[in-house]
């Protein structure tokens, strides 16, 4: 036994599929454990020949795929539904149909890499050390040759009756593989070049990181001022092209936006000639501008104040929480609910909405006149409804 | 042995080889291998310095956009996606041809796919990676093109996964590293054939690291079988769902001409029309150099010319079903939108679409053009070009006449625009030609396979 343990083991070279497939089946009802083919392309039949059990690759691949599902399902709700929820075209946070590609993507992709790299580990790859690329006679393992290899930890290898036993399968060549007295590391140069290369990656995040998470009283470097300065007037900036000097240009005067004109004054801005609010909603008090004004509450005004007008809505929620860790500066949305606003006329409130209050800017150019009065009437409802 | 092509049977009942002339293993693997052993022909440096020039013409371009903006190009309001955007769903239809080749034609077990899959994935990973150049310079101020990816960030945001631009994204993203995992894992057998085959040490090195140590052990084959079908039945949806996701961008939208429900399989169709158009403009002048004649035989052409028929007829069914559909529907701004397309301000560009996609490929009913590489070589690239004006129709004609007339605007390209997007071809081919000078051009081990020689039981069936 002593003899064996040097040599990696015997090698048999047959030169058609049709010779390389019996001796198989000789080599298996013999009782060998440790023994492969080698051939430069799968043949059929081998599988049954050599006795190789089915794969558990496929199982391998549905857990992938359900893992996959899984995370992109959880992924889209919890950062759209959970962590960062906005509306944007009145769409669910979370629904399935939207969800559905990404799940469908991730599933894919997620399978994909489990077949891919689960062969590749039950395979034991990448081996790039193996006795048998010693063998010069191996070299056309790939090509065109066949070849049985037996290895010499087999609890039945003998080295002398094993190869004995190949040549009689009708091997054009048998020898024995001798055990390399090479070390199975990695070249020390591989090895440092590795690591030289994953420091040299891994540089680049580091001092990201560190940069997010430190001050600095230098200005911030422009890789690219020509995207950084445009040569193009902002708001609120000089410009010696008008007589001005403003860049922004108002509206010529008497300019009036489509729906606006103002036919009735009182109707437009809430207020009498004679300064006193309107008290009488101006349009019919049906359900229908009930329902009318619910919805352009709901468009427009809940964002901040609520769905219920109690100053909640989820803007306020999300900044009061920045400002918290001080990266908003934000003022409360005035609770509707409160007596001082219950007392207002319907005049007061169509003023606040026209003209805007406090720091809420007002919504003349985003609601129509009549709106803003359905509005007023509807939080009228939804006041008393809180009483 | 016998070779099946010079029997007089008709080929309806017995169809020439797959393989013809290497009887040998040893001949495929001298074939195909010395494609990238030899010294390449003359032709090679020349289409590989024009494609060299090209692609410093495209990072010339990319540096100047960097630069100066995106008000480089032609795009401005009402046509804010330009040539990028046709660009990106140009490249990535003609991806669509390898995976189908590789994992749709797998699947159904037409084996004469062997000899042209390895080329068609190629082109796919190629024409994918210039896809992905587009998206990632339209948005603008590219070094924030992370923010698509759901990566943590210091503004607390994540993306919004109800538009259909992150789930091209998603979808973009899995078919590239898909179909690089299907190419490079078919490529793993062959890529140790070239190392056992390597005389200099560089090749041995690379080939050897590349190749992970792969013996052709049976054990390996048929976990490595599994694997690839596996792979070839997770990429058939995955094929039909990238071109569909694509198409959602235009198809979620609310413009007339965009907002339809034909828009997926019509882009599938479309997608797999263009792939095939270019595997052919490829592979008829690649096999004519590198002697490749024997492996990708006529049959092969003539079978890719009836794919491009087949659904160049299907794209010719949707341009007619969007007509009837705008008329049917009785929207007359869906109306104006397709009588505008046909006979508006870029009618050309519509009629130039109507006769490269549908009626020039007709041309393929004749057996003689079929069997004529000159004959479909030009074909191909008028489908190419064709498919090309078929995005432009889509996006500029729509975006140019929206909904308000006083915002209406003809779209020009700037020579920065052309530049690109003949830069975008100098990416694709220089990766092409390095693809053909270094790495196995054909599925050496696949090919094999499909040999009479490799089916146990097939000696003594000679001289019949």
């Amino acid at each position: 036994m002593s003899n064996n343990q040097k040599l990696y083991g015997a090698l048999a070279e047959f030169d058609n599929v049709d010779s390389i497939v019996a001796a198989a089946k000789e080599c298996r009802d013999r009782g060998f454990r440790k023994w492969d083919v080698h051939t430069p392309f799968p043949v059929h039949g081998m599988d049954d020949a050599m006795g190789v059990r089915p794969t558990i690759l496929p199982w391998l691949v549905l857990i992938g795929g359900f893992a996959g599902l899984s995370i992109a399902v959880l992924m889209q709700w919890w950062m759209n539904a959970v962590d960062y929820p906005f509306k944007i075209s009145g769409k669910p946070f979370f629904g399935l149909p939207a969800a559905t590609p990404v799940a469908f993507e991730l599933t894919v992709l997620i399978a994909s890499l489990t077949a891919v790299f689960g062969m590749l580990a039950l395979n034991g790859l990448p081996k790039w050390f193996n006795p048998l690329f010693r063998v010069k006679r191996f070299s056309r393992a790939c090509n065109d040759r066949f070849y049985i290899v037996v290895e010499g930890t087999d609890g039945t290898f003998d080295a002398k009756e094993t190869p004995a036993f190949l040549e009689s399968l009708g091997a054009i060549a048998v020898e024995t593989v001798p055990l390399p007295d090479e070390s199975e590391k990695l070249p020390a140069g591989v090895v440092r070049f590795a690591w030289v290369f994953t420091s040299l990656v891994l540089l680049p995040p580091a001092l990201l990181y560190a940069a997010r998470n430190s001050t600095s009283s230098t200005p911030r470097v422009h890789l690219v001022p020509n995207m950084d300065f445009q040569a193009k007037y902002k708001t609120q900036t000089a410009s010696p092209l008008f007589e001005d000097g403003r860049a922004m240009r108002l509206d010529p005067s008497g300019t009036v936006a489509r729906g606006e004109l103002d036919f009735h004054g009182s109707f437009m801005t809430g207020k009498e000639d004679n300064g006193d609010w309107v008290t009488e909603l101006p349009v019919p008090a049906t359900l229908a501008t009930m329902e009318r004004g619910r919805e352009r509450f709901d468009i427009y005004c809940a964002t901040c104040h609520g769905y219920a007008g109690r100053g909640d809505g989820p803007i306020h929620q999300r900044a009061s929480q920045l400002a918290l860790s001080g990266q908003a500066i934000w003022v409360t949305p005035t609770n509707l609910t409160e007596q001082r606003i219950v007392d207002q006329p319907f005049g007061q409130v169509v003023n606040s909405i026209t003209e805007g209050i406090n720091t809420m800017p007002g919504y003349r150019q985003q609601i129509p006149a009549k709106d803003r009065w359905a509005i007023a009437y509807y939080l009228r409802a939804l006041q008393h409804a809180q009483k | 042995m016998v070779n099946l092509a010079s029997t007089a049977l008709p080929e309806e009942i017995c169809p020439p080889a797959l393989v013809q002339g290497p009887t040998e293993f040893n001949q495929v693997t001298e074939i195909v291998a010395g494609v990238a052993e030899r010294k390449p022909p003359r032709a090679w440096y020349i289409a590989f310095t024009i494609a060299l020039s090209l692609l410093g013409t495209l990072g010339c371009c990319l540096a100047y956009l960097f630069w100066e903006g995106v008000g480089v190009w032609g795009n401005n309001q009402p046509v804010a996606w330009g040539w990028p955007i046709v660009n990106f769903v140009f490249w990535v239809g003609i991806g669509h041809a390898g995976t189908l080749i590789s994992a749709v034609l797998f699947l159904f077990r037409q084996n004469w796919r062997t000899s042209i899959n390895r080329f068609a994935e190629a082109m796919t990973i190629f024409a994918v990676m210039c896809a992905g150049l587009f998206p990632g310079i339209h948005v603008g101020r590219p070094w924030f093109a992370y923010w698509l990816f759901p990566l943590p960030n210091q503004m607390d945001m994540w993306p919004n996964f109800r538009s259909p631009l992150v789930w091209d994204l998603f979808a973009v993203g899995t078919y590239a590293t898909v179909s690089l995992l299907f190419w490079y894992i078919g490529m793993i057998p062959d890529l140790a054939t070239f190392r056992d085959r390597s005389v200099t040490k560089i090749r041995k090195v690379l080939y050897g690291i590349f190749s992970l140590g792969w013996t052709g052990s049976n054990r390996a084959w048929h976990r490595y079988e599994k694997a690839y079908l596996l792979l070839a039945a997770l990429a058939t949806p995955l094929v039909l769902s990238v071109h569909s996701v694509v198409s959602f961008d235009f198809a979620t939208a609310q413009l007339p001409g965009w907002h339809t429900t034909i828009f997926p399989p019509y882009f599938v169709a479309g997608a797999i029309f263009s792939g095939f158009g270019m595997v052919i403009t490829l592979m008829v002048p690649a096999r004519q150099l590198f002697g490749l004649k024997d492996l990708v035989t006529m049959r092969h052409l003539e079978n890719m010319c009836k794919v491009i028929m087949a659904t160049g007829m299907m794209v010719g069914y949707a341009y007619g079903m969007e007509f009837f559909i705008s008329w049917y529907s009785g929207n007359p701004y869906e109306g104006f939108v397709f009588i505008n397309r046909a006979f508006g301000n870029y009618y050309w560009a519509y009629w130039i679409m109507v006769s490269c996609n549908v009626i020039f490929p007709q041309l393929f009913w004749f057996k003689k053009i079929r069997r004529n590489v000159w004959a479909m070589w030009i074909i191909a690239v008028l489908v190419n070009v064709g498919m090309w004006f078929e995005r432009f129709v889509i996006t500029v004609s729509s975006l140019s006449r929206d909904f308000l007339p006083g915002s209406w605007h003809y779209f020009k390209p700037t020579i920065i625009d052309i530049l690109t997007f003949a830069g975008s071809f100098g990416l694709f081919f220089t990766l092409f030609l390095l693809f053909c000078r270094y790495l196995p051009v054909i599925a050496i081990s696949e090919i094999k396979n499909v040999m009479p020689e490799a089916h146990p039981g097939h000696h003594g069936e000679e001289g019949e």
